[in-house]
């Protein structure tokens, strides 16, 4: 009865438990649970970040407030790390479970990375982090703080080896196809591990991880200011500067590393990058679209090429075929697709000729074919060329969110550490230095902040989330159909399950994830709101 | 200390080698180290299934509610162990023998799934189970770690014995080119290269009788596992004496699984292939074969047979027991159980691959099933990521450094009142 209601659902695609309509199913999953997985991730990179530099000052002048500051920090952070871990083990096994066919077809590249991202960060990850909750009394000062800048360290390289193998997907490079073992297979691990597109997407990705760890810790801290937190007052005054650098810093490197992200994308994936940009008909010297109708001249062309005048191919240019600045010509997707057409077929002859132990010349010829077509081999499955499209308005869109958000941050950290800087008003500490109290009202109580900014921080949360999410929205969607450019488009990719299957494991995660979620919220709102108060003991009782 | 290349030497003069020879790492010899590498991770996966174990039993081991919470704070420094160790599991499996990843994960969907439902409930559990704000209370964490303490060790375990018993699967590499109105007819009509034969989707392993039988072996041996750790671990007299007690109930059954498990394996035909033309047969006693060409294997074994048994004997006829035999160190007895457990499980998976042995049987077609060689990944694969296997020792010895760290002192009830961090 269930599956029948899962599988009437109308996601697209065909209906009734065929392949396709499993398809869309595999794709909503694993959408589904890489969002969720990514709204932890990055908190988990810029708060670890944060709270490392935290702990640092706690090391160098053994301040018992920066060790009480450090810790509460930490906390917060285990509460994220916990949901973090659970949401992420489904996305390696994903692969195997959802699409077979992909792990066959590359697995013998893909599969390097998620091996190396175990061995070498989640082990560091998970030993200590262990370290770092339950070590303070256990083990010396240095040796703590080592901890906590390895746990910080192995997230920032499990993200490394994962973001490798993301980039291989949409940019794969360094292997080549073993028509005897019908799969890819790597020629070089190097280009595979420090491929242009990875080094560009970890320093993006990483990078703008930390605004959200900033963002967070600004607006939790302006939080204690604006309801005049005594025992959060101090704390919160002296993390808001060093959350806001951070935030600043990586403000800017986003900014910066975006831009040659972009010029990556328009080498490497034009399709996406017109979609990003919805323009249809690509010519030299493009503007910029702020919103449809608004552009700034010039932009596109130098965000793409670094060159005001350059070349931009649009969604129809890339449908009909172009010639790139250099001369070279890119063929037309009906080429393209008549030419994976043509692979498909020399490969199946291919095959045939040796099982019937054919001649050599038979078999060569057929090698010669396929080896020659093979760049566009993933065309082969494609049926109409209007598959090669990717969603442009969710591309469009996303990318103004992203790049929006990211100007804004940049704007919000700036004016936070000018009201830091311009602070006139000696905030006193009465807590450490024994005098008294002050009343802790209006710009005492908060600082020199004004009310607005604080609640600007609080406010910017949220945004700072859909921001991070929102580039994942335009990588990912603007490489359809592809999970591997070029190479293998998603139909081609998936598990041979029932969609029902896939509909039912997909609804599971959806209310376990989001139940853990609303539980998560929940439980960090609390430690928020109880600061750095003693950890309560839980009630003690019978059997 | 056992160093890489010592290691090597020691694998390529001891394996029974039939093709490629000489001193490099040449396929043959690579397939064989892979196996060995993931052969270990599972070994050590089982052994670290001890915190599933242990939180299997708090109901019954902590008694109140502040042993219970002893148990899931001691279990709770140690979980992430096991996880990551699930994880680099299936990295590992998924980099070396991509075949096996798509077809048994793409496959056996519903087996696999509910193991990785079960892990994702513990994940969580430990850091919210007490937390203020948790309002689904702490009972329902509980609950989650119980059922993962039974069905994880269960169904992994089931797994494993899939090796043995087959799974009902059908591999064609050809089917990615086979869709009709792509190739003019050429091929079978299907695009996915690995079929489940059955509508079950890897439940149907549940209905062997012998799959069950080594799933609730492995879910007893976690249980003793589980409650060795915790009678060395957490210093509580009260959980301790009844360690003793409970570690029976969950030994007996343990040993008399396991024994009737090994002794079916010895017995039972096995999916055996010929080296030169890849062609897959039955062969009747063949796991038992194995053990007798592989005497290294067979040693291996019974050291760790004896070594589990050790273990569990010295705590349950301890000083500290009303069974006293030993005069042995108390509370040690999960160190003995622990390496013989690895070893144990290391030699039954290196049975289930090396000597021409096809390690994951299609019982629907047997030319479908997985060899090492049919299923393994290129050998510049296979050689990059060997020598990335190189850090394995430094992530070991730092993995040891911190976990000493750690458990340098006993978890007390006292120490949990004033540690700032607790589940």
């Amino acid at each position: 009865m269930l599956s029948l209601l899962l599988t009437s659902l109308p996601l697209g695609g065909e209906q009734g438990g065929g392949l396709l309509s499993a398809i869309d199913w595999a794709r909503a999953q694993f959408a589904l649970t890489a969002i969720y997985h990514w709204l932890f991730v990055p908190l988990t990179l810029g708060l670890g970040l944060i709270m490392s530099i935290m702990e640092t000052k706690y090391y160098r002048t053994g301040d018992a407030f920066w060790r009480k500051t450090a810790q509460f920090w930490q906390r917060l952070f285990g509460i994220n790390f916990a949901m973090g871990v659970a949401t992420g083990i489904i996305l390696e096994f994903e692969f195997g479970t959802n699409w077979s066919n992909y792990s066959w077809f590359v697995g013998d590249i893909f599969g390097a990375p998620l091996a190396i991202e175990g061995i070498v960060a989640f082990f560091m990850e998970s030993t200590f982090v262990a370290v770092m909750y339950f070590g303070w009394e256990k083990v010396s000062r240095g040796f703590h703080l080592a901890s906590t800048w390895l746990t910080w360290l192995g997230a920032t390289i499990s993200a490394w080896w994962i973001l490798v193998a993301n980039s291989w997907m949409q940019y794969p490079v360094g292997c080549e196809f073993n028509p005897d073992t019908m799969r890819n297979e790597m020629t070089s691990f190097a280009d595979v591990a420090l491929s242009p597109f990875a080094i560009d997407k970890f320093c993006h990705t990483a990078i703008s991880s930390w605004i959200v760890g900033a963002v967070f810790v600004v607006a939790v801290s302006g939080w204690y200011l604006l309801k005049r937190r005594e025992a959060e007052r101090e704390m919160a005054l002296k993390s808001i500067p060093i959350a806001a650098i951070v935030g600043l810093l990586a403000s800017v490197l986003a900014g910066a590393t975006g831009h040659k992200s972009a010029q990556t994308v328009a080498a490497v994936q034009p399709m996406k990058l017109a979609a990003m940009e919805a323009l249809y008909d690509g010519g030299t010297a493009q503007g910029l679209k702020i919103v449809e109708g608004i552009e700034v001249p010039y932009a596109l062309s130098f965000m793409a090429t670094n060159d005001f005048n350059g070349f931009v191919p649009g969604i129809n240019d890339i449908l009909k075929g172009y010639t790139r600045e250099d001369g070279t010509v890119e063929p037309s997707a009906q080429e393209k697709m008549e030419r994976g057409r043509a692979a498909i077929a020399a490969l199946a002859a291919y095959r045939k000729a040796k099982a019937e132990g054919a001649d050599a010349s038979i078999v060569n010829s057929q090698l010669s074919i396929i080896n020659s077509n093979m760049p566009y081999f993933g065309y082969g499955f494609i049926k109409d060329e209007a598959e090669l499209v990717p969603p442009v308005a969710v591309n469009f869109w996303a990318f103004r969110v992203m790049v929006g958000f990211g100007g804004l941050f940049i704007l919000f950290f700036a004016v936070i550490l000018f009201f830091d800087w311009r602070k006139k008003r000696p905030t006193p500490n009465p807590s450490r230095e024994g005098g008294e109290l002050l009343p802790i009202t209006g710009e005492v109580g908060r600082g020199s902040f004004p009310a607005w900014l604080l609640w600007l921080a609080i406010l910017l949360v949220p945004c700072a989330y859909i921001c991070s999410e929102s580039g994942w929205l335009v990588a990912e969607f603007g490489r359809q159909p592809w999970t591997i450019q070029d190479m293998l488009p998603v139909g081609a990719s998936v598990s041979d399950i029932g969609s029902s299957a896939v509909a039912t494991t997909f609804w599971l995660f959806l209310a376990l994830f989001t139940t853990m979620l609303a539980v998560e919220i929940n439980i960090m709102l609390k430690q928020i709101k109880r600061g750095t108060a003693p950890h309560p003991a839980p009630p003690q009782g019978g059997k | 200390m056992i160093t890489h290349s010592s290691l090597i030497s020691l694998l390529q003069t001891a394996l029974p080698l039939e093709g490629e020879q000489g001193g490099g790492l040449s396929y043959f010899f690579l397939q064989h180290y892979w196996c060995f590498v993931v052969a270990l991770l599972g070994a050590i996966l089982v052994f670290l299934l001890f915190v599933q174990g242990a939180n299997s039993v708090a109901g019954s081991l902590g008694y109140t509610e502040q042993g219970r919470r002893l148990i899931y704070n001691s279990t709770g420094r140690k979980w992430e162990f096991t996880f990551t160790t699930l994880v680099t599991f299936g990295g590992a499996f998924f980099a070396s023998y991509p075949l096996f990843y798509s077809t048994s994960f793409g496959g056996a969907y519903w087996l696999w799934m509910l193991i990785l439902f079960t892990f994702v409930l513990q994940a969580v559990s430990y850091e919210f189970q007490n937390k203020l704000g948790n309002f689904l209370g702490p009972k329902t964490f509980q609950f989650f770690l119980t059922l993962n303490g039974i069905l994880g060790p269960l169904l992994l375990g089931g797994a494993v014995a899939t090796f043995f018993e087959g799974s009902n699967f059908i591999v064609e590499k050809g089917n990615l080119i086979g869709l009709p109105s792509l190739t003019g007819g050429v091929g079978g009509g299907s695009l996915v290269i690995s079929h489940w034969a059955n509508a079950s989707h890897g439940l149907d392993a549940l209905l062997n009788p012998w799959v069950l039988v080594l799933g609730f072996a492995v879910v007893f041996l976690a249980r003793t596992l589980g409650i060795l750790y915790i009678m060395n671990n957490v210093d509580d007299e009260d959980i301790r004496s009844r360690g003793s007690v409970r570690l029976i109930g969950a030994a007996v059954p343990f040993v008399i699984l396991f024994g009737a498990y090994l002794v079916h394996l010895l017995l039972k035909d096995g999916y055996a292939y010929d080296p030169a033309t890849g062609v897959i047969f039955m062969e009747p006693y063949k796991y038992l074969h194995n053990l007798l060409d592989m005497w290294y294997l067979l040693v291996i074994l019974l050291i760790g047979v004896l070594l589990v048994l050790y273990g569990i004997a010295i705590e349950i006829f301890g000083p500290n027991s009303q069974f006293s035999i030993f005069n042995s160190q108390l509370n040690k007895g999960i160190w003995p159980a622990g390496i013989g457990t690895v070893l144990t499980v290391l030699a039954l998976l290196l049975c289930s691959a090396w000597n021409n042995t096809a390690y994951y049987p299609s019982t629907a077609d047997l030319q479908s099933s997985l060899t090492m060689q049919n299923s393994c990944s290129s050998e510049f694969t296979l050689r990059t990521m060997f020598y990335v296997s190189l850090l394995v020792p430094f992530v070991l010895a730092y993995i040891i450094y911190a976990w000493r760290a750690i458990d340098r002192k006993k978890l007390t009830r006292e120490e949990l009142e004033s540690s700032s961090h607790t589940y």
